[in-house]
């Protein structure tokens, strides 16, 4: 290995995880706190995760953000590879510019612009704002995220994988389902992982197109903030970083056996 | 959309399938287009032409708090004469009044700010990971992930606890004799370039790596043989091969950051002036919708072209991978 990690590259990143993590380890660490104040430490308590399952309304807008994001990023991702494979298969149909340009455009369009302009069509289409609707404004913004991810991984794909099925017999359907599917799998794993993080994380839009009696965690949790900053929020966030980052830890152990295995397997078939 | 032309999907070996295999197919292949592009047509481009109608309509006080403008309902004639009532009270109303003005105008500058100082923030940590040894890199690039995955709005609250008089930030330059009277941060400007450059920096980082560790280390060595400084074969050599990755990232910073609610409603307080709070306030608070909606309108107007340079910088990048 000729790259020489300097001194300086070390410390560059050094500062910059401190920097992305320590604001999130002290939340984590007041989320223990005794007393009532974020800000000083009162001893190590766990009185807060006691209240926080007693307070029914953020329980009550946890199960709805869960139900939300289990439905929205799964027909997110559905769509979404569906739109992947549109992308990078077809290269010529009647209104690949703008279909393209509606598949990358959500990536960056401003919260507000888009959840005021569902909320709108929302309006206009008669549809009683609740879940439903929330359910149909996160699949829209989550399955550009899932198409971006699994189209990387289908550009790199070995396409004479897919002509050799097909030449051997295997009709498309089947060899979608047989040789490209294994294969993008893992792309399609963490898309509808990203899919579901964006739904459980969004505010914005979710408070445009919500109604009366579908209020989601994180619109729970903004207007508690707007109140004050309490511990009970705290130990809220600390079980959401807890479950995401046990869920991503998984994945990418998951993720590396599967790899490894692979690996094996075709050192094994060039021998055999 | 029956009309969407399918390039074939299976190649050579179409011809020799059975007939039916290949409707079968033509009709799938067909399916994955339209099916997204249906949805995307209907939930993502519809409602922008709603809002560019409702922005025409007028205010009333009635749910939902618009007068309809184009109703479909008496046909075509109905149609025609929606559009004697179009107008563009709203739009005028947001030229006089110099609040608009300003949050459009504070909104753009804080970005652009902000997206500079993501830039200085983000770039050595992307060299930095790019010249790891290759062992710990994917350790490394899932560590600037996972914050990512956590949730925005508690990153950003995350802060307040931080930047608070009292808070956390003040405790220790107070205790290490720094200062000597706690600094105001939260409720400034400054602390939303703060949770601007926190909340954005993976964004940054990531195509900025990509780029960087593509890179052939090999012309550094080349250029330093040769007598170049350091800093000379920075620029002229890392800066320049990284551009491609510092484009995307300042435009994957830049856009959302003029349209964003959340950083300057927490950090940022009242007294702060941005374009994506404007929206939000005449949407809930003042209940306007036509004028919400010009404001959404205008604010697309601004950032449309740096959005269609962001998907022309995708669409190469995808090229390149081919």
């Amino acid at each position: 290995m000729n790259t020489t990690w300097s001194r300086f590259n070390i410390t560059s990143i050094t500062l910059g995880f401190a920097f992305l993590y320590l604001p999130i380890v002290l939340l984590v660490v007041f989320s223990f706190n005794e007393s009532k104040l974020v800000t000083v430490w009162g001893g190590f308590s766990t009185k807060w995760y006691v209240s926080l399952f007693h307070n029914q309304g953020l329980m009550d807008a946890a199960w709805v953000t869960i139900r939300v994001g289990l439905i929205s990023a799964t027909v997110a991702t559905v769509l979404g590879t569906m739109g992947a494979l549109a992308l990078t298969r077809y290269t010529r149909f009647r209104g690949r510019v703008l279909f393209s340009g509606m598949i990358f455009a959500p990536l960056v369009m401003p919260d507000v612009i888009t959840g005021l302009s569902l909320l709108l069509l929302f309006v206009a289409i008669g549809m009683d704002r609740g879940m439903t609707t929330v359910i149909l404004a996160h699949i829209t913004f989550t399955m550009c995220f899932v198409a971006v991810v699994v189209q990387s991984r289908l550009v790199s794909f070995d396409r004479s994988l897919e002509e050799a099925a097909m030449d051997l017999g295997a009709p498309p359907v089947k060899t979608f389902f047989q040789i490209t599917l294994p294969v993008i799998l893992p792309a399609i794993v963490s898309g509808w992982m990203l899919a579901f993080t964006l739904s459980l994380d969004d505010l914005v839009i979710a408070s445009f197109a919500s109604g009366p009696g579908a209020t989601t965690l994180p619109m729970k949790i903004y207007s508690q903030v707007r109140l004050g900053v309490t511990p009970e929020i705290n130990a809220a966030c600390t079980i959401l970083i807890a479950i995401v980052t046990i869920g991503v830890i998984i994945a990418s152990i998951a993720n590396k056996r599967r790899e490894v295995q692979r690996q094996l397997d075709e050192r094994a078939a060039q021998r055999g | 959309m029956s009309n969407i032309a399918v390039a074939d999907a299976a190649a050579p070996s179409t011809a020799a399938q059975p007939f039916m295999t290949r409707l079968g197919a033509g009709f799938v292949s067909r399916l994955v287009i339209i099916v997204p592009y249906l949805w995307l047509l209907f939930f993502f481009l519809v409602p922008f032409i709603i809002v560019f109608k409702i922005s025409l309509s007028q205010t009333a006080i009635a749910m939902p708090p618009y007068t309809p403008v184009l109703d479909f309902r008496d046909g075509i004639s109905g149609f025609f004469a929606g559009f004697r009532d179009l107008n563009f009270d709203n739009y005028v109303w947001l030229t006089q009044d110099a609040l608009y003005f300003r949050a459009y105008l504070t909104s753009v500058v804080i970005a652009a700010i902000s997206t500079v100082l993501t830039l200085l923030v983000g770039y050595p940590i992307a060299y930095g990971m790019a010249r790891a040894p290759a062992t710990i890199r994917p350790t490394l690039l899932m560590l600037v992930i996972l914050p990512f995955w956590t949730s925005f709005l508690i990153r950003v609250y995350a802060w307040i606890g931080i930047l608070k008089p009292e808070g956390l930030l003040n405790q220790l330059l107070l205790s290490l004799h720094i200062v000597n009277q706690p600094l105001v941060i939260l409720n400034t400007y400054t602390a939303i370039f703060i949770g601007i450059v926190y909340s954005y920096l993976p964004f940054m980082v990531l195509p900025l790596y990509s780029s960087l560790e593509k890179m052939d280390y090999s012309l550094i060595e080349a250029a330093k043989d040769l007598g170049c400084p350091p800093t000379a074969a920075f620029w002229k050599i890392t800066f320049p091969l990284s551009l491609p990755g510092v484009i995307a990232g300042c435009l994957l910073v830049f856009i959302p950051a003029v349209g964003e609610f959340v950083i300057p409603d927490l950090l940022g307080g009242s007294q702060t002036l941005m374009i994506g709070k404007t929206l939000w306030n005449e949407f809930f608070a003042n209940r306007d919708w036509p004028v919400s909606s010009a404001v959404a309108v205008i604010l697309l107007l601004l950032l449309i072209v740096p959005i269609v340079l962001f998907q022309q910088a995708q669409a190469r990048a995808q090229e390149q991978d081919k």
